[in-house]
C-alpha cells in the first residue's frame, strides 16, 4: 500500500474561487434580498484577490452565480474594455470557466460598475451592480443603528428633507448619481452610483438586479417587474441628464447617455458611455451583420 | 302667566390630557412617584419645581420619549385610545410627529441646525406624509408667520439665528400640524428679558388664537404666572400642590410652595 492508493488524485473541489459555504451563504442572502425587495441583507463578505472598494461585492455575487454554461459581460462605467472590467472578466472566466462577451444581448450575467446597458435586458438575464455605499440614509443619519430603525419604520422624512433643502438652496435637485429610490413602495435604496439616466431602467424591469457592497457587507435586490420610484415631490418632476440631443462623435448614435470629452479649445465632444452600443452602431453603419437590440430610451426619451 | 326659562345646558369638558399614578425610578432614585394630572381643552398647565423635582422627566413621558415603571397616559383624540405608554415605537413616533408638539430649552435638541428654518418646519409635515413642495413651502411659511418669525429669513439655518429666533423656529415646527398638545420645556431660559417677553407674547397669542392645550415647564415663576391657567408644583418627584395660578401665587398652601413663591418675591 502506498500513498497514492490511499488518496485520490487531485481535482478541483470547487470552482469560482469561493468555497462552497461562502457561495451557499451568498445564495441564501440573494434569495432573502429578492424576497424583500430593496432591503439590505448583511453577509459575510469574503476576501477576493482585489482591493475592497474595487467591486468585491459584485465579484462575489457574480462568482456565486457563475457557471461554465453561463456567458459573462463586465462593464466599468459603461466600458467593457477598461483595465478593471477586463481584469474582472478574465479572472471570472479563469476560475469559473464562464464564456465571456461584450454584447449585452448574448450575456446571461452582467456585472457592472455605475451603468446599466442601453439595450433592454431580458427575463433570463441577471444584472449585478457594484455598490460602494449601500445605505441611502447615511447622509442624513450617520448612526447606523438608528438608520436601521428608520428603515424598519419606513421613516424616510429626512430623505425628502434633503431634497427640500436642495430645492430651496439651488432651485433644483442636486443629487446626481445614487439617486434614492423607493423599491416596491416600501424600502428606500441607493441604486449604486448609476446616473439618474439609468434609474428609470430599473422600474418594472424584466431582469433581476442584485446590488452588492463587499466593503460594507450588504446585499439587496430588485426582482423582475418591481416598482422602483425615485423620490420626488408631487409637483417637482424627476429629471434625467439632458443628453437626449447629444451625438456620439465616434459612432454618430444619438439619444443615449454620453461621456463628455473636454477639448483644448474649451468646447466638448461626446462619446456614448455604453461602449459596446457604440461599437455595434459603428459596425452596423459599416454594413456588418450585427444585431442592435431594443433600447430603453427611444429618441432620448424613456417611454412611459 | 309664568315664563319658564331653560336652564343653561352644562357640558362637562373631557380632559385633553390625563396621566394617572405615573412612577419612574432610575436605580435607587425615584424620579416620579404617583404623579397624576389633567389638562383641559385650551388650558395651559404650568409645572414648577426645583432642579431634580421630576419636571423634565414628566415632560419626556408626555412626549412619549420614556416609559414609566407604572401609570397611564391618555389623550382625548379620535385616533388613539387606551394607555399611550402601551403603544409600540412606530405608533408613538407617528403620534408625536403629528399630534404632540414640543419646544425644548436647548434648540439643538429640537432643530437641525444646518438645515433651513423652513426645512425644519417642513420636516414635521414630511413625516406626516405631505409630498408637495409648494404646499410644504406654504405651510412652513404660515407656521413661521404665526410664530412671528421674519419671513425674509425663513431659509436661513437656525445656526445663524439668535436664541429667540431659534425658539420661534421650534415653535413654528411644533404648531405646523395643529397639535392637540404643545409641550414647552423652559422655552425662555437663556434668553434676555426683552426677547423673553416677545416669545411669551407669541405663546400667549397662539394660545388665545388656536386654543392649543399647553404644558409648560419652567423655573421662572414669572413665565408660569404670565402663561399658565393652572399650576402644578413638584418636589422630589411628587406633586405637592395643584391649583389655579392666582391661588398658587397668592395663597400657597404647602410649605414648599410658600417657600418657592416667597423666594421669587
Amino acid at each position: 500500500m502506498n500513498l497514492s492508493a490511499l488518496t485520490k488524485p487531485w481535482e478541483a473541489m470547487s470552482y469560482s474561487f469561493l468555497d462552497g459555504s461562502a457561495k451557499r451563504e451568498l445564495r441564501r442572502k440573494i434569495l432573502k434580498s429578492v424576497a424583500v425587495p430593496g432591503c439590505q441583507m448583511p453577509y459575510a463578505s469574503r476576501e477576493v484577490p482585489m482591493a475592497r472598494g474595487w467591486g468585491t461585492g459584485g465579484l462575489q455575487v457574480t462568482l456565486t452565480l457563475a457557471a461554465p454554461q453561463k456567458t459573462l459581460k463586465v462593464i466599468d462605467q459603461g466600458a467593457d474594455d477598461s483595465v478593471n472590467a477586463a481584469s474582472i472578466r478574465r479572472f471570472i472566466a479563469r476560475v469559473a470557466g464562464t464564456q465571456t462577451t461584450m454584447d449585452t444581448l448574448r450575456a446571461d450575467l452582467i456585472q457592472s460598475r455605475h451603468r446599466i446597458p442601453e439595450e433592454v435586458m431580458r427575463e433570463d438575464q441577471v444584472l449585478v451592480l457594484q455598490v460602494p455605499n449601500p445605505e441611502p440614509l447615511r447622509p442624513v443619519q450617520p448612526n447606523m443603528s438608528i438608520a436601521r430603525q428608520m428603515h424598519a419604520d419606513a421613516d424616510y422624512g429626512r430623505m425628502w428633507l434633503q431634497l427640500y433643502e436642495q430645492l430651496v438652496r439651488s432651485g433644483r435637485v442636486m443629487q446626481g448619481a445614487s439617486y434614492p429610490s423607493l423599491v416596491h413602495g416600501r424600502h428606500v435604496m441607493t441604486p449604486s452610483p448609476i446616473p439618474r439616466w439609468d434609474v428609470p431602467k430599473l422600474h418594472m424591469a424584466k431582469h433581476l438586479t442584485i446590488l452588492s457592497a463587499g466593503r460594507e457587507k450588504r446585499i439587496f435586490a430588485v426582482p423582475p417587474f418591481t416598482r422602483v420610484e425615485p423620490l420626488v415631490f408631487s409637483d417637482v418632476p424627476y429629471k434625467v441628464e439632458d443628453h437626449a440631443d447629444l451625438i456620439c462623435s465616434r459612432s454618430g448614435t444619438r439619444g443615449f447617455f454620453m461621456n463628455e470629452i473636454p477639448l483644448e479649445d474649451g468646447s466638448s465632444s461626446f462619446e456614448v458611455s455604453d461602449s459596446e452600443w457604440g461599437v455595434k452602431t459603428i459596425q452596423s453603419n459599416e454594413g456588418e451583420a450585427v444585431t442592435l437590440g431594443e433600447t430603453w430610451y427611444k429618441n432620448g426619451e424613456m417611454p412611459k | 302667566m309664568s315664563i319658564v326659562l331653560d336652564a343653561p345646558r352644562l357640558v362637562m369638558s373631557r380632559p385633553v390630557l390625563e396621566i394617572n399614578n405615573v412612577s419612574k425610578s432610575y436605580g435607587d432614585v425615584h424620579a416620579l412617584h404617583d404623579v397624576s394630572a389633567r389638562a383641559y381643552p385650551g388650558e395651559v398647565l404650568g409645572i414648577v419645581g426645583e432642579s431634580g423635582s421630576g419636571k423634565s422627566t414628566l415632560l419626556r413621558m408626555l412626549n412619549l420619549e420614556e416609559t414609566p415603571d407604572r401609570g397611564t397616559y391618555s389623550l382625548d383624540l379620535p385616533e388613539v385610545e387606551g394607555n399611550l405608554f402601551d403603544l409600540d415605537r412606530f405608533a408613538r413616533r407617528m403620534l408625536c410627529a403629528t399630534r404632540i408638539g414640543i419646544v425644548y430649552q436647548n434648540p439643538h435638541l429640537g432643530l437641525l441646525m444646518k438645515h433651513s428654518s423652513s426645512g425644519n418646519v417642513a420636516e414635521r409635515l414630511l413625516v406626516a406624509g405631505e409630498r408637495s413642495f409648494a404646499v410644504l413651502r406654504e405651510k412652513a411659511q404660515t407656521a413661521l408667520d404665526a410664530s412671528e418669525f421674519p419671513l425674509g429669513r425663513m431659509d436661513a439655518p437656525p445656526i445663524e439665528l439668535s436664541g429667540g429666533m431659534q425658539q420661534r423656529v421650534q415653535l413654528a415646527k411644533a404648531i405646523a400640524l395643529e397639535p392637540a398638545l404643545l409641550l414647552l420645556d423652559e422655552p425662555t431660559t437663556g434668553l434676555d428679558v426683552s426677547v423673553q417677553a416677545l416669545v411669551l407674547d407669541t405663546l400667549k397669542r397662539l394660545q388665545q388664537d388656536r386654543e392649543i392645550t399647553m404644558v409648560i415647564v419652567s423655573h421662572d415663576l414669572g413665565v408660569i404666572r404670565t402663561l399658565a391657567d393652572r399650576v402644578m408644583v413638584m418636589r422630589c418627584g411628587e406633586v405637592v400642590e395643584i391649583g389655579l395660578v392666582d391661588q398658587i401665587f397668592q395663597d400657597p398652601q404647602h410649605p414648599y410652595t410658600q417657600q418657592l413663591v416667597h423666594a421669587k418675591l
